[in-house]
């Protein structure tokens, strides 16, 4: 008898929890199916039914002007090549500061991680005017390397890249050492190689990090020739295109600054799941 | 500043090198030259602007030239006092930007907390098919960039948009999201009949604190704002599910067992076991949300630009807003270090509190 009621709950709960998942990844992810849905509509369509995820008829107008009408390929190449850019150079600049942090003993090492601990702190809405103000103080305000150089190392990349080298052993380097390699031969040919898990996290975050970033762009640059993927959405949804709601094409614009880091998404999901959880172990 | 000792510290090593010092001294050379590049960044980057920053706050600059001229006004603490103290246009925007925030705050963590650790207990049931599909799709949103998701939402909401059209199926005529500025609490107070919207009561009209009337202070969030609090809710959420995940994944499966022997119930295991196991992740997880809903900006931006009336704005928006389009870079910085201030506080605040309380 017992067992029975139990049994029932049992099934019961499990029913209910997963109507109650079902009805979150609808509400998780209908949104997209919508965009996609209505990307393909015409202007009319998406306004008459913008629930239906059927275009009908199907059209690829929206994404015809986008790109025959917008500025955005040339948004799309800069976020490719910053994106690209910033992602290898903190791979390199973040795991070797990581690894001194980690491994080499130097004067003034504890000093200098409390100070990134510090910044990366920092909430970085605070830091609008003021990167503003040293990157038109310096003279490259307004350029590619304004939009490069301020982000090609982050603290947080660090702080990863020295917990990692903090949880591998020490005694393969210190074979290489003894075999006479360099400090930074060493690095480069013997740890960096086994770092491999952490680095392919880090450059998720940083890719996806870049790829998404806007504020820094909105203070960075003001031509719309150095304008990254979501500088320019936001520009065109600000009221750029003039006549009309013009939905279809800005969600067909919004959906071409999403589907690379969908892709990575699908390929690194435990990556992601690593990254995010990176953030507890700061607490 | 940790530059010259850099280099001090290299040339330093560079000699001994030279002396035939020993491996020590390499080292330390090499712990510099490692990290010099992120040292030289960061502190350009970072500690530089900050610096920066706090000169152009007591300063009048404009943007042009340079903010170190001798031409450039300096007004002390002037830029400060007029968003606490001043009765004017500058307080008022600020205050407004103040109230919007905490109502955005006070809706966002909580819900986006407890969604978070509801659905992390529901995907951690070990009976559970399709669990990794379910956690990918809850994830997904916060992975993607948030000027395209709003981009999305501001389709959806839109006047004849998905939301309005699922609400008519169920006979409900849905407001016009973007451009009512009515405030939610107020409108609440009406719907019970305390209050007349047309005729708010003037005791709360007449008088307020810091330029604000009380009825302005009691608002509670636009409907606008309403929908930046549902696309941030939505886009947190997962992110904060997979920490409580994590969290929850940790927990020795004995623990709850021998609980259930102890002849505890599903809620007593979930009070006397689980949550103070998911303390310092709890912790974590309202901490982070604390931080970062008051650097709420992208979202504000793309869709709403501090309008209608002024409910969306957030500190962050109107510190961007009084530099980059007033050009009154001094008031904006100036904001930019309030904000920061209330940011630290609250984080120190809530350590506190989190201290030693059995949770």
């Amino acid at each position: 008898m017992t067992r029975d009621t139990t049994g029932g709950r049992t099934f019961a709960s499990t029913f209910v929890g997963y109507c109650v998942l079902i009805f979150f990844a609808l509400v998780f992810l209908y949104p997209f199916v919508i965009q996609i849905g209505n990307s393909f509509k015409t202007e009319s369509d998406a306004a008459a039914n913008p629930l239906s995820p059927f275009p009908d008829p199907v059209s690829t107008g929206g994404y015809e002007r986008v790109f025959l009408g917008t500025d955005l390929p040339l948004w799309l190449g800069n976020s490719i090549v910053i994106t690209i850019v910033v992602t290898l150079g903190r791979l390199l600049l973040d795991s070797m500061a990581g690894y001194a942090l980690a491994r080499l003993r130097f004067r003034g090492r504890a000093g200098l991680f409390s100070a990134i601990l510090a910044i990366m702190a920092v909430p970085g809405v605070v830091l609008f005017i003021p990167k503003f103000l040293v990157l038109n103080q310096i003279g490259i305000y307004n350029s590619y390397t304004a939009l490069v150089l301020p982000v090609i190392a982050d603290a947080a990349g660090v702080f990863i890249m020295k917990q990692f080298f903090e949880s591998i052993p020490v005694s393969v380097e210190e074979a290489a050492r003894i075999d006479g390699a360099g400090v930074f031969r060493t690095f480069w040919s013997v740890v960096l190689p086994m770092a491999r898990p952490a680095l392919i996290t880090l450059m998720i975050i940083s890719f996806q990090g870049t790829w998404n970033e806007f504020p820094h762009s909105l203070v960075a640059v003001q031509d719309p020739a150095l304008f990254t993927l979501p500088r320019g959405l936001a520009d065109l949804v600000s009221g750029s295109l003039g006549v009309g709601t013009q939905y279809p094409l800005k969600l067909g614009a919004a959906l071409l600054a999403t589907i690379p880091v969908a892709v990575i998404f699908v390929v690194f999901q435990r990556y992601f799941v690593r990254g995010a959880n990176e953030g507890s172990d700061k607490g | 500043m940790p530059y010259r000792a850099a280099r001090k510290e290299a040339v330093v090593a560079v000699a001994a090198r030279r002396r035939g010092f020993s491996a020590a001294a390499r080292e330390n050379l090499a712990g510099w030259l490692f990290v010099a590049p992120v040292v030289v960044i960061l502190s350009l980057f970072m500690l530089l602007p900050i610096l920066m920053a706090l000169w152009v706050s007591v300063t009048d600059w404009n943007g042009q030239g340079s903010p170190f001229k001798s031409s450039v006004p300096f007004v002390g603490t002037e830029n400060y006092t007029r968003l606490f103290t001043e009765d004017g246009l500058t307080r008022q925007d600020f205050m407004t930007s103040l109230r919007n925030n905490v109502y955005y705050v006070l809706i966002v963590v909580p819900c986006q907390t407890l969604l978070a650790l509801g659905l992390a207990m529901i995907v951690n049931n070990r009976l559970l098919r399709g669990k990794s599909f379910f956690r990918a799709a809850f994830f997904f949103p916060s992975v993607t960039s948030s000027v395209a998701i709003s981009v999305v939402f501001l389709f959806v909401f839109a006047n004849s948009g998905a939301v309005n059209n699922l609400l008519s199926v169920f006979g409900i005529d849905g407001p016009q999201w973007f451009s009512d500025s009515r405030g939610t609490l107020h409108l609440l107070l009406s719907g019970v009949g305390l209050v007349d919207l047309d005729a708010p009561p003037t005791a709360l009209l007449e008088s307020g604190p810091f330029g604000l009337s009380w009825w302005d202070w009691l608002s509670g969030p636009s409907v606008a704002m309403t929908t930046i609090i549902m696309l941030v809710i939505w886009t947190t959420s997962g992110t904060f599910m997979l920490m409580f995940l994590a969290a929850l994944q940790d927990i020795p499966v004995t623990l709850e067992e021998a609980a259930k022997l102890d002849g505890a119930g599903n809620k007593g295991v979930f009070r006397y076991v689980t949550l103070p196991m998911l303390k310092p992740t709890l912790f974590l997880v309202l901490t982070l949300g604390l931080i970062s809903t008051w650097q709420v900006f992208d979202q504000i931006y793309v869709m709403s630009q501090g309008n209608p009336a002024k409910t969306t704005l957030t500190p962050a928006f109107l510190s961007y807003q009084t530099a980059f389009r007033s050009f009154e870079y001094g008031s904006g910085t100036a904001i930019s270090f309030v904000l920061f201030a209330i940011i630290v506080v609250l984080t120190l605040i809530q350590r506190w509190v989190m201290r030693d309380r059995k949770v």
